[in-house]
């Protein structure tokens, strides 16, 4: 190992670990002993209850279906404020973090009435039958508000830092606008979507305060994972609750390892023989 | 191909690049646009590409105006100064991307057919798995010229090709790029900054300044008949010497030379260092030495000839100097513009 | 003849898809977050600006408030030290371990605030490992402000160092050493070298950590308790106030909140005009390699 000419190593990482360990890893290895001292059978006939089970579906379902409208208009806007010149596109640029900003269950009670039967757009959509207060439809929004600016802010350098020259090698070979599009621009954005993907999934997936206003929040049916391990815990459920959070970090932990691996599939190209 | 430039001008905002251009590039030739940085040999590179429209005048291709034709119509084969390899492709995956998206249908073995030949012509066979980061500068360069030539490009278009390359990298990849050339048969232009690269590598050289064409023609006329100063200075290492000119005799201090053709008045006189002799006594402008440099194929000497002036010239490597000697200075060639 | 400039268009550069792509945005973004901004506003005011000062003024809402900014006051600046603390240790050194410390770090950003407030119930709750031990000494953890404090470190532990680490490691440690070379000591080092030259990302850094402790709500409810008056803070009491039919007052606590948002995403974009919050770009490998490389 190389030898340091800088001080403070001791310091600053004593500070640093102290600090992981008790604020980070404790809590955590807390969780997990709780969870694991319910026994295999006792926590399996918590984490698989239909009503769990139900909530992990509605959970997932309704991630996805955020994730999935964001990936698409996350790139969309991306594309809009990176290729494009139009008034207003700054600010624009400056509310898309809005979502992080704003507390999420001042996001929660603005989309609740909105959204509401008689709120401004839910007025709009009650003629046709579509409501979205109260039922998936409203965690899916919740869902995606909150986890909207990831895919946008992991893009958006990338694709401002996308040599021209690729593009113009690519129209001088004879491409077209869509050949160039799918062969070359997207996959190299490929890396930077993928983080988004993955940063705007577990985000969706961990979301409890801005769903639970607009959710409804009934068991088997509008009911969210984080919201049925709280609901133990007000109970004094306190193993249940365990379990539940341990679902929700083992869950977390996937997700990370997943995105790296793709990550590392996607960026393969670089490595060097 | 046979390509025509016809007044062809370029404006960026308010600066124009390229004012009023006309070149004819005949079928098959390598021609070289050389320029200082700004003289807008880029510019007309990237026109004659379709990477630029021009504001006025007319490309064409053979008979047929191209002016209009956007890039990916117009069947040009364009080799960027960074080469712009698409990373996340193999090399021969970069290689078959033009016939990939081409119009005209190929079979897969046709273009895995074609991309191994050009692997090969390229020199890089067996390393078609291999991605553009894995690869050194002068192979990415090679790769990069692969691509362009996969589509049986009716031109051939460089932008400064070896500029990113090490010295001796650079050399080589230009006598290459030279048998390349001569084995297709294809119409290139190229640009430059480097006037050896130019003149070692070009059939004829365009010299561009400030967005107009200096002077046109192969590299021996360039040479020996720079048309202007900027063309004497541009082209290598140049002394300018002060001098009056009357009645068809230039006086240089106490020394006089024929000038027939010049007209009386101030006039700059350049020499190439080759030009001038040494002896250490007898006829000539005496001269200071001043330093002697060592080089592999001689000694180059700085010397003051009366008057201040600082002048530059070469001996063999034998010939004993040494800064503080007072000798004379004999022109064996020189050429003469008005001041 | 003056000459037309005519560009050479780009992909997507189309009139029909540039119309159809900025229209379908600027739709979708108004619809989903601008009108929650809207909303806030005219839902606050909705019955008028004494109802909006009446509730403002109400001793619950002012000691949420006491609370919201006292546990930003504690967990802020902790936060801030530790994330210079880490971002010097993971940046000026080697060290076995290093890239796991950092995974580690990033961890609160990918988990739920929820199974946060969990966790900390079973360190200092009374089921949890050391709630018996605080209990006999009568030290209060949950339900209380260090609880409070606590939880929105957890949530919020990764957004300084996150911001200083990037940058640090683009810096290098060549102006440090060149520094101690010249006989400073590591504190002078730090505080002359290091910190100008990370100041705009550190303050970065702090601002979003300080939105998001202010906005906390999911890891807080479960650990403090939401006793009315005494142990909620702002978004909790917009809750509180919510679910007890009271929408008005709600959205009136709630526009404190959102202003803070604007404000903070005013003081964002000044930052990144410094220069902060560029990340470089995830993938740097998707540009051209320089050339010249070794093969």
């Amino acid at each position: 190992m190389k030898r340091n000419v800088l001080p403070g190593l001791p310091l600053s990482l004593g500070i640093t670990l102290f600090y992981v360990a008790l604020i980070v890893v404790l809590p955590l290895a807390a969780l997990v002993v709780k969870a694991a001292s319910l026994g295999p059978a006792e926590y399996w006939a918590i984490v698989s209850s239909p009503r769990a089970v139900a909530s992990y579906r509605v959970t997932v379902l309704s991630a996805l279906v955020a994730t999935a409208f964001n990936l698409v208009f996350g790139l969309a806007l991306a594309w809009v404020l990176v290729r494009y010149r139009f008034p207003g596109r700054r600010i624009i640029d400056a509310i898309v973090d809005l979502p992080f900003a704003l507390p999420t269950a001042v996001a929660g009670i603005a989309l609740t009435t909105l959204f509401a039967s008689n709120g401004w757009f839910g007025a709009l959509l009650a003629p046709f039958g579509i409501k979205v207060a109260y039922t998936p439809l409203g965690i899916m929004v919740a869902m995606c508000f909150t986890s909207l600016p990831f895919i946008v802010r992991t893009v958006q350098p990338v694709l401002e830092d996308l040599d021209p020259a690729l593009e113009e090698a690519a129209q001088s070979l004879g491409g077209s606008d869509s050949a160039i599009f799918v062969r070359v621009i997207l996959p190299l954005l490929i890396p930077a979507l993928l983080a988004g993907l993955s940063l705007s999934f577990a985000r969706s997936l961990g979301e409890f305060g801005a769903i639970i206003f607009i959710a409804g929040n009934q068991p088997m049916e509008t009911e969210i994972t984080a919201l049925l391990a709280f609901i133990r815990l007000e109970e004094y459920d306190y193993q249940a609750a365990a379990a539940i959070a341990s679902v929700l970090l083992i869950t977390a932990f996937l997700m990370l390892a997943a995105t790296n691996l793709l990550q590392a599939r996607a960026l393969r190209y670089t490595a060097r023989s | 191909m046979k390509i025509r430039l016809d007044q062809v001008v370029k404006t960026f905002d308010t600066f124009r690049a390229v004012h009023g251009v006309s070149l004819e590039i005949e079928s098959g030739q390598l021609v070289a646009l050389l320029g200082p940085s700004g003289s807008g040999k880029t510019t007309i590179l990237r026109m004659v590409a379709g990477l630029e429209y021009a504001d006025g005048g007319h490309i064409y291709f053979g008979d047929q105006d191209a002016t209009d034709i956007p890039v990916r119509d117009r069947g040009v084969g364009f080799v960027f100064q960074h080469y712009a390899l698409f990373p996340h492709m193999t090399l021969a995956e970069n290689i078959a991307f033009g016939m990939k998206v081409s119009k005209t249908k190929r079979s897969k073995t046709e273009i895995a057919t074609r991309v191994l030949e050009l692997l090969r012509l390229v020199k890089l066979e067996g390393l078609g798995d291999r991605f553009p980061g894995q690869i050194s500068g002068g192979q990415r360069q090679r790769v990069a010229l692969a691509r362009a030539l996969a589509v049986d490009p009716k031109v051939l278009l460089l932008d400064e090709p070896f500029g990113a390359l090490d010295a001796n990298v650079r050399r080589d990849l230009r006598r290459w790029l030279r048998e390349i050339h001569d084995e297709l048969g294809i119409t290139t232009l190229f640009v430059t900054h480097d006037q050896e690269e130019a003149l070692d590598l070009a059939d004829r050289v365009v010299i561009l300044d400030q967005g107009r064409v200096v002077q046109e023609g192969t590299p021996a006329e360039v040479c020996r008949e720079p048309n202007s100063a900027f063309v004497m200075r541009f082209l290598g290492d140049a002394n300018r010497i002060t001098a009056t000119v009357r009645d068809g005799r230039a006086y240089i201090g106490e020394t006089v030379m024929d000038a027939p053709s010049s007209s009386d008045g101030p006039i700059d006189i350049y020499l190439r260092p080759g030009d001038i002799d040494w002896r250490p006594d007898g006829n000539g402008i005496p001269a200071t030495i001043v330093r002697v440099l060592d080089r592999p194929g001689g000694r180059r000497v700085l010397a003051n000839v009366e008057g201040g002036t600082a002048l530059e010239f070469d001996v063999p490597p034998e010939t004993d100097v040494r800064s503080g000697q007072l000798g004379r200075l004999q022109i064996k060639r020189s050429r003469l513009y008005p001041a | 003849m003056i000459p037309t400039r005519r560009k050479l268009p780009r992909v997507g550069d189309g009139p029909i898809i540039r119309r159809v792509l900025i229209g379908t945005t600027l739709f979708f973004g108004a619809i989903l977050v601008l009108a929650p901004l809207i909303v806030i506003a005219v839902e606050a005011f909705g019955q008028g600006v004494k109802a909006y000062a009446a509730t403002i003024a109400h001793p619950d809402t002012r000691h949420a408030i006491f609370m919201t900014v006292a546990t930003a006051l504690i967990a802020v600046p902790v936060n801030t030290a530790f994330g210079l603390a880490a971002a010097w240790a993971i940046t000026k050194f080697d060290f076995w371990g290093r890239r796991a410390l950092l995974v580690v770090i990033e961890i609160p950003f990918s988990i739920s605030p929820i199974v946060a407030g969990v966790a900390y119930l079973f360190v200092y709750g009374l089921q949890g490992l050391f709630g018996p031990m605080l209990e006999a000494a009568d030290i209060k953890i949950l339900f209380a402000l260090p609880g409070i404090v606590l939880a929105s470190m957890f949530v919020t532990a990764p957004f300084v160092a996150r911001e200083l680490i990037p940058l640090m490691q683009a810096q290098g440690r060549d102006l440090e050493e060149a520094a101690t070379s010249l006989g400073a000591s590591g504190w002078r080092t730090f505080f002359s070298v290091t910190l100008p030259n990370v100041k705009w990302a550190l303050l970065y850094g702090v601002v979003l950590c300080n939105a998001r402790v202010m906005g906390e709500f999911g890891a807080v409810s479960v650990v403090s308790g939401n006793i009315r008056g005494q142990t909620n803070t702002l978004p909790l009491h917009i809750e509180l106030l919510y679910h007890d039919y009271q929408a008005a007052g709600a959205f009136a606590a709630a526009s404190i909140l959102a202003t803070l948002a604007v404000v903070t995403i005013i003081a964002k974009v000044a930052l990144e005009r410094r220069g902060a919050g560029r990340r470089p770009a995830l993938a740097a490998a998707t540009n051209e390699p320089k050339a010249g490389n070794r093969p």
